[in-house]
């Protein structure tokens, strides 16, 4: 790390190949801008234009979001003008496709939905881009690439694709490659079906770029990427009497650079980490990541909203955090019996349960990520508010997404909930939160300051003012 | 949330708020567990556990039984065939599913709106 003549600590990060920095004012201070919005702005939301999933490539420089319709849209950063660092680079649309579609299981009479659970990028070994996007029971290896070359001047066919008359054909010439417009496609280059009884709800690509695991309910398979007719099942919880059945898989990742090891997290609000050296079936933990309860607060939410919904490991490696209903955790992978952080995301709730209950919100599940340094988390919550804990300089924010504070490079002002008691003014009370309005999803860019939320339709990017 | 859960509330609130001033160490999360409790007296003590997660399990579930069907059209062959439950969860027995009943099963024809 070194310091500027302005005082402004700057930061590379090691996996960097092009030359991105990480800036933090002395303090810590990071103030949001919006940056831009993706979506249509009408409040009638179709079902099928609900978010899914967003996730960041690993350079960060495309953006990829799945919809409950199926569908998937890959943003890609532009080149960032140099003259102008005020001009932070925009996001624009790539490529779109369908990438899953509704089916039903005669079999079972079982609907299928083409909702896109998870959307994860392999890392770029080639020209070509892929990432693999799962539903519900199908697992899909996306090939995205480029064309922006075609060949012209064949021997034996026109221009338009007719076969020449070969009477007419008198001399021989070596087609030549001219320019055209850039076209983006995608096509599905291995299917990974018919592998999960229940729904997935994680796939985690594992650090030998070679083989990834997918997550449903009860199981946990590995698969190799070049391989689809055959997984191994390495967790099985299903109980031999389903009427035992006391808690399901939540979540599942790999460790970024040990690619024997995994976690998968439960509804019990347990973390299991494995060693797949072990033994083919881990069934049995190496770790078990638990923090006691108190046995005089147990209530009857107490099982619900211990629930982890999302377990991401962090960049280096060394901890994972967790996300259950009103709390993150941090957990240090040497310490199983308690975590050496938690962050109330939003405290206020806890009086509320019984209604979040009977709406169901309280089942909801939201996601978590780490900023590019391990040094900030982010995770979503309710009325379409964020909220960003700084590890380091213990401060955190609440942020609002809405078209309201959608003018180019606003500084987003914190929001405040008020508890109970007196309302002061800016602050907004928690029987005013809209429970509809929900950010499940949020992206943190690997390397930059750029920060990427899912409201119910519209994908929200903010960026870090740069002074 | 309903204007009806709003009114409810509020009476509890005002009755319930002297005993919260006093007992302060009693976690909100007890105080929730007896609204809903007040609420849904059948309410069972495991909540976490097996039907909750077979609900969770059984997502996608649909139901037909051609017997029923055939069985369901030959009783309402003179009188109105029966409409479909408000919740439209599970559709078995005497209501005849008819194609309106079922949800859409064809795929999204139209682009993402997000690539607008």
């Amino acid at each position: 790390m070194t310091y500027t003549s302005e005082g402004i600590q700057l930061h590379s990060s090691p996996e960097s190949t092009s030359k991105q920095w990480l800036l933090y004012r002395p303090g810590g201070d990071m103030q949001w801008c919006f940056s831009q919005v993706k979506g249509a702005i009408d409040d009638d939301v179709a079902e099928a234009d609900i978010i899914s999933t967003v996730e960041f490539n690993h350079t960060g420089e495309l953006l990829a979001t799945g919809d409950k319709g199926g569908r998937v849209v890959i943003f890609q950063q532009e080149i960032e003008n140099k003259n102008h660092p005020q001009f932070r680079s925009e996001y624009n649309v790539y490529s779109t496709f369908q990438s899953h579609e509704p089916e039903f299981d005669y079999l079972k009479s079982l609907e299928i939905e083409e909702k896109i659970n998870k959307i994860r990028w392999l890392p770029q070994k080639n020209a070509a881009q892929f990432l693999l996007s799962t539903n519900d029971k199908t697992i899909k290896l996306w090939k995205i690439s480029e064309r922006d070359k075609r060949p012209e001047g064949y021997n034996l066919k026109e221009e338009d694709g007719r076969y020449k008359d070969p009477n007419t054909i008198t001399s021989l010439r070596v087609p030549v490659l001219i320019p055209m417009d850039l076209m983006v496609e995608a096509s599905p280059r291995r299917v990974f079906a018919n592998a999960h009884t229940y729904h997935i709800n994680s796939i985690s690509v594992n650090s030998d770029n070679e083989t990834y695991l997918s997550a449903d309910d009860l199981r946990i398979n590995l698969w190799h990427l070049e391989i689809t007719d055959r997984s191994f099942n390495i967790v099985d919880i299903k109980p031999a009497n389903m009427e035992e059945l006391t808690e399901v898989i939540t979540a599942a990742e790999f460790h970024p650079h040990q690619c024997n090891t995994f976690v998968y997290s439960s509804s019990k609000g347990t973390i299991r980490l494995c060693d797949m050296r072990v033994s083919a079936l881990c069934d049995k933990h190496s770790k078990l990541f638990e923090e006691p309860e108190d046995p005089s607060n147990r209530s009857f939410f107490s099982e619900i909203i211990s629930s982890i919904s999302d377990v991401k490991f962090s960049h280096n490696g060394r901890y994972m955090m967790t996300r259950d209903y009103l709390s993150m955790k941090i957990w240090d992978l040497n310490m199983e019996n308690r975590p050496v952080e938690t962050y109330q995301v939003h405290e206020y709730l806890r009086s509320k349960l019984c209604s979040l209950y009977e709406n169901d919100c309280i089942f909801d599940k939201f996601e978590c990520c780490w900023n590019g340094n391990d040094s900030v988390v982010m995770t979503g919550s309710y009325n379409n508010f964020f909220r960003i804990f700084d590890r380091g300089h213990r401060r955190d924010v609440t942020l609002e997404a809405s078209r309201e504070n959608s003018k180019p490079m606003q500084v987003l002002k914190p929001r405040k909930v008020c508890a109970g008691g007196k309302r002061k003014k800016d602050e907004i009370s928690v029987d005013s939160l809209d429970f509809n309005k929900k950010i499940l999803h949020t992206a943190w860019h690997p390397q930059d300051n750029i920060i990427t939320v899912a409201t119910t339709n519209n994908l929200y990017i903010f960026q870090d003012k740069v002074n | 949330m309903s204007g009806d859960n709003e009114e409810t509330q509020t009476a509890e609130e005002i009755s319930v708020d002297e005993t919260e001033v006093q007992d302060k160490m009693i976690s909100p999360e007890k105080t929730e567990e007896a609204k809903l409790k007040a609420r849904y007296p059948n309410l069972g003590n495991k909540p976490g556990g097996s039907d909750l997660l077979r609900k969770r399990l059984q997502k996608g579930q649909k139901y037909f039984d051609s017997g029923d069907y055939n069985m369901a059209k030959a009783k309402t062959k003179n009188k109105q065939l029966p409409t479909a439950a408000p919740e439209k969860t599970e559709i078995t027995g005497d209501h005849i599913p008819t194609p309106q009943d079922l949800p859409q099963r064809k795929p999204s024809l139209v682009a993402s709106k997000l690539a607008g």
